[in-house]
């Protein structure tokens, strides 16, 4: 079966059908067994502005969004004008002729492909209906383009649209993807690549599904959120499947509640989450310590966007590393994760919950817009639900505990056996002031300095057996490597094809992704650094707070730095171009040009 | 302290919702009485000890959990309420019963405060409303009276103070009633009602404060000149319930203001409780419900 590797991008207006072309066309990629990933570039507006999605198509599994753009489908005259310079010379631009008063700028490198979509709908007497088919007449034309049987997309025409909408929609929809196909077909030449219908069918999902999903595997009964961009996802899965999975999921009226409320149920004996961005998860900090003082384990989501502040709602960064180390007053013990893709979103999260549990504390987990909301469709086989459960040392019940009952019982691994509420014989009271083991408060008995130093030595003993937990990094590729890339949670797909990209062009290169960020275990992280002859960090933000924090943890000084901060995440060229010009030697920082604007 | 081991009662008495820690309020402060009334409805309750969750926040009043012999939990400030709301939405089989201060709930908390009684979880919630914040030496609360001088009000207080009855009548609150600490039967009474109430019960309680607001020979009078009790209301009736809320000064009322049997609460509500309390339900996705999922994905 050939192999293919293309990249399709959509541009228009909100409002114009964007997102759910992109479901659609990824739908229609699952089925046909196209790996995915795609990513949406748009504003934080319902309607006007504009936005930009792309999708890489491939024979094989893709985990970044690609360098160059084959094919640009314009659903409007501003994507029309705005992306002719974004198509890959050899490319093509598929558009609405009725848009281009005049002939689009001039690239003789590209092939325009203009279609008369009034001429093609002009049958369709609803007006709002004509308008939402453009999208469909324009995706026929581009399928011809690639060779695609247009049975496909009439597949996920019917399955998509007629329960919800009806068969005057369908017939609409199919007719004006005939008519674009057939067009393209008379007038244009198509691309070399075709695009072929592979043996396995796919399943299709954004990456705050996999992570609502991967909650539900873990056996997650309560969730609460406050609706915030890019994480709400997770609160449309979790709200979707609630009822089917007996799940309970509450909306709050702030993110202090939510955190609040996630605690109240996970004392009760329920594993409970919840997701946020950055400024939620700025409101939930002071319970995120109290979760880890009175020792309920928790999971918190923060899907990463721009900041500072309210920042930039629709675009990513990884600007939130600081904050969630440093959350909440005084030492605690924690745990931070970065999935380092949608699918290791999945099984992070039922992971992180038998470490928390294990552990009586809270675990954070860093993703971020790029891989909560960005799609990619998968092999359905590598989702497994029968995931392992460990609910630590849990008391449920009467004869498992001998004499009195110490909820913060001092033991050598820090950990005290949690009975929960409704349980005989082991009442007790868990506090946010500090306490001794029996739960009473320490500053109730004038401050005592030694039962608050035996405390907090043995909440902080937890934090070794943690640490012997939490797998360090791997170095990816030849050991012998010139330069090292180093990455942390969601850019492991960019940044490992950038490193077979450079060995390509004879710069070997290795790859060190961080997923487990703290704790850190010193010696372990060293063995592997300690390989790297030149090493370049590269993250998403501006003042390199993976390279600081792994400095802080290990001692370590990277050579070089590739940072970007735009809000669009990285392609593979802007890592690829950077080690180029860091190799030189002029400066240890690059920061590479956001080619396509939206 | 060591924790002395105790049986496991079948019937508790008020004695045995005594708590290990001895209270380190103030000689005479009003929360006594509450605490004493919270154990003596506790017992006419006829639950093991072990089924009441007592939940508080932060604030000289929230330290009731500790001097209580029921699982406790002693929150962060003001958010008492969310933290009870997840614990019984966890297992909705637990008595769940909030105790806290007026700066706790009116201020700090009081986006919960609202949130809660208008979803109408089915919780007690006790206010020791004392009209300051004691803990901190003194300070205004949402509920101190206009004029009156404080720690952070040395020249008289501007605002107008709250009225947490009037707002929980129109808040959604299904239980509302208000209580003066020193009145201990007909307090444990409106208690023992509220957790027999499905529903947000609401309990404003006068807890006077000893050290900030005068003496106890001087606040409780205050109080006992100014408090009537409610006579021939009817507790269905929501306009009649505030137009008895509003009333103030000389002519505040004590006693049940409103009370909604017809509303149902959320956890009755919540189709995901009809098999149990989500600590007893299965956990995790089966194959078949897995499959279904993925399928719905391709």
């Amino acid at each position: 079966m050939a192999k293919f590797d293309f990249v399709l991008a959509i541009g228009g207006e909100p409002g114009q059908g964007i997102a759910t072309v992109g479901k659609t066309f990824n739908q229609l990629c699952a089925r046909n067994g196209f790996y995915t990933f795609s990513y949406s570039a748009y504003q934080s507006i319902i309607r006007g502005g504009h936005t930009f999605l792309t999708i890489r198509i491939s024979s094989e599994p893709v985990a970044n969004h690609g360098d160059e753009i084959d094919l640009i489908i314009a659903l409007d005259k501003n994507s029309l004008e705005k992306h002719i310079p974004h198509v890959r010379p050899g490319g093509a631009l598929v558009y609405n002729s009725d848009d281009a008063k005049k002939q689009p700028p001039e690239r003789d490198d590209i092939q325009l492909c203009p279609i008369p979509y009034k001429e093609f709908s002009k049958e369709i007497e609803d007006s709002k209906l004509q308008r939402t088919c453009l999208n469909t007449c324009l995706l026929g034309a581009a399928l011809q383009l690639v060779d695609a049987d247009l049975n496909m997309l009439e597949e996920v025409i019917i399955s998509a649209l007629l329960k919800r909408k009806g068969q005057e929609t369908v017939d609409a929809n199919i007719g004006v993807a005939n008519a674009g196909y057939e067009h393209a077909a008379k007038h244009f030449t198509q691309f070399d690549t075709k695009i072929e219908k592979q043996e396995k069918p796919l399943a299709f999902a954004q990456g705050n599904d996999l992570m609502a999903m991967g909650g539900a595997a873990a056996g997650v009964k309560f969730y609460a959120a406050y609706p915030m961009s890019p994480s709400t996802g997770v609160l449309r899965w979790m709200a979707n499947n609630a009822r089917d999975l007996n799940i309970m999921v509450r909306q709050c009226e702030d993110e202090i509640s939510v955190i609040n409320m996630v605690i109240g149920a996970a004392h009760a004996g329920v594993r409970a989450m919840c997701a946020t961005s950055g400024g939620g998860f700025a409101l939930m900090s002071e319970a995120i310590g109290s979760a880890a003082m009175m020792e309920i384990p928790i999971v918190v989501i923060d899907v990463q966007r721009g900041g500072p502040s309210t920042g930039l709602p629709t675009k990513t960064e990884q600007g939130d590393l600081w904050q969630i180390l440093g959350a909440s007053q005084g030492d605690f013990p924690k745990i931070v994760v970065a999935p380092t893709g949608l699918l290791d979103g999945f099984n992070t999260i039922p992971e992180l919950f038998n470490l928390v549990d294990k552990y009586q504390c809270p675990g954070m987990v860093l993703s971020d817009l790029m891989i909560g909301e960005g799609y990619t469709t998968f092999d359905p086989e590598q989702i497994k639900w029968d995931q392992e459960i460990d609910r630590g040392e849990l008391i449920t019940g009467l004869g498992q505990t001998e004499g009195e009952y110490l909820r913060y019982q001092i033991t050598d691994s820090g950990i005290s056996p949690r009975a929960i509420p409704g349980t005989p014989g082991h009442m007790h009271v868990v506090a946010t002031d500090d306490h001794t083991e029996d739960g009473g408060l320490i500053s109730d008995e004038f401050t005592d300095p030694h039962k608050r130093r035996d405390i907090m030595e043995k909440r902080q003993r937890k934090m070794d057996g943690i640490v012997k937990e939490l797998p360090p990094p791997t170095l990816e590729g030849p050991e012998d490597a010139e330069v090292t890339l180093i990455g942390w949670g969601s850019t492991h797909g960019v940044i490992s094809e950038a490193a077979e990209l450079l060995d390509g062009e004879g710069i070997k290169t290795n790859h060190i992704q961080f997923k487990w960020l703290y704790p850190m275990d010193e010696d372990a992280v060293n063995e592997v650094l300690e390989k790297t002859r030149y090493a370049i960090i590269v993250e998403c933000n501006y003042t390199g707070q993976f390279a600081r924090f792994l400095r802080g943890e290990t001692g370590f000084k990277a050579n070089g730095h590739i940072r970007k901060y735009d809000g669009e995440p990285f392609m593979p060229h802007h890592i690829v171009d950077g080690t180029r010009e860091l190799l030189i030697g002029k400066s240890e920082l690059y920061v590479p040009y956001q080619e396509i604007v939206v | 302290m060591a924790k002395k081991e105790r049986p496991i009662k079948a019937a508790p008495t008020a004695k045995d919702y005594k708590g290990d820690v001895k209270p380190d309020w103030c000689r005479g402060c009003g929360d006594f009485g509450v605490l004493a009334a919270l154990q003596n409805a506790y017992a006419k309750l006829e639950k093991g000890q072990h089924d009441h969750l007592t939940v508080s926040g932060i604030g000289c009043s929230s330290n009731l959990p500790g001097y209580i012999n029921t699982y406790g939990m002693h929150t962060l400030h003001g958010r008492a309420l969310p933290v009870a709301t997840g614990a019984k939405f966890a297992n909705h089989d637990l008595n769940v019963v909030v105790t806290g201060g007026d700066g706790d709930g009116y201020g700090i908390g009081g986006n919960h405060f609202l949130h809660t009684m208008r979803k109408n979880v089915d919780l007690l919630y006790i206010v020791m409303n004392n009209e300051t914040y004691g803990l901190t030496v003194g300070q205004a609360s949402p509920t101190t009276q206009l004029d009156e001088k404080t720690y952070s009000t040395p020249f008289g207080n501007i605002e107008t103070p709250l009225n947490p009855v009037a707002m929980a009548i129109v808040g959604g609150a299904t239980y509302v009633a208000r209580a003066f600490s020193a009145e201990g039967k007909e307090l444990a009474e409106l208690m023992y009602e509220g957790m027999r109430h499905k529903g947000f019960a609401f309990i404003d309680v006068i807890s006077p404060c000893v050290t900030w607001k005068g003496g106890s020979d001087e606040i409780f009078p205050y109080w006992k000149e100014r408090v009537n009790t409610l006579e021939d209301h009817d507790t269905t009736d929501m306009a009649a319930a505030l137009e008895q809320a509003i009333k103030t000064g000389h002519e505040t009322q004590l006693g049940l203001f409103y009370h909604d049997t017809s509303r149902l609460s959320l956890d009755q509500m919540e189709p995901v409780l009809k098999d149990g309390p989500m600590v007893s339900q299965p956990i995790g996705v089966t194959p078949e419900q897995g499959a279904a999922i993925l399928q719905s994905m391709m």
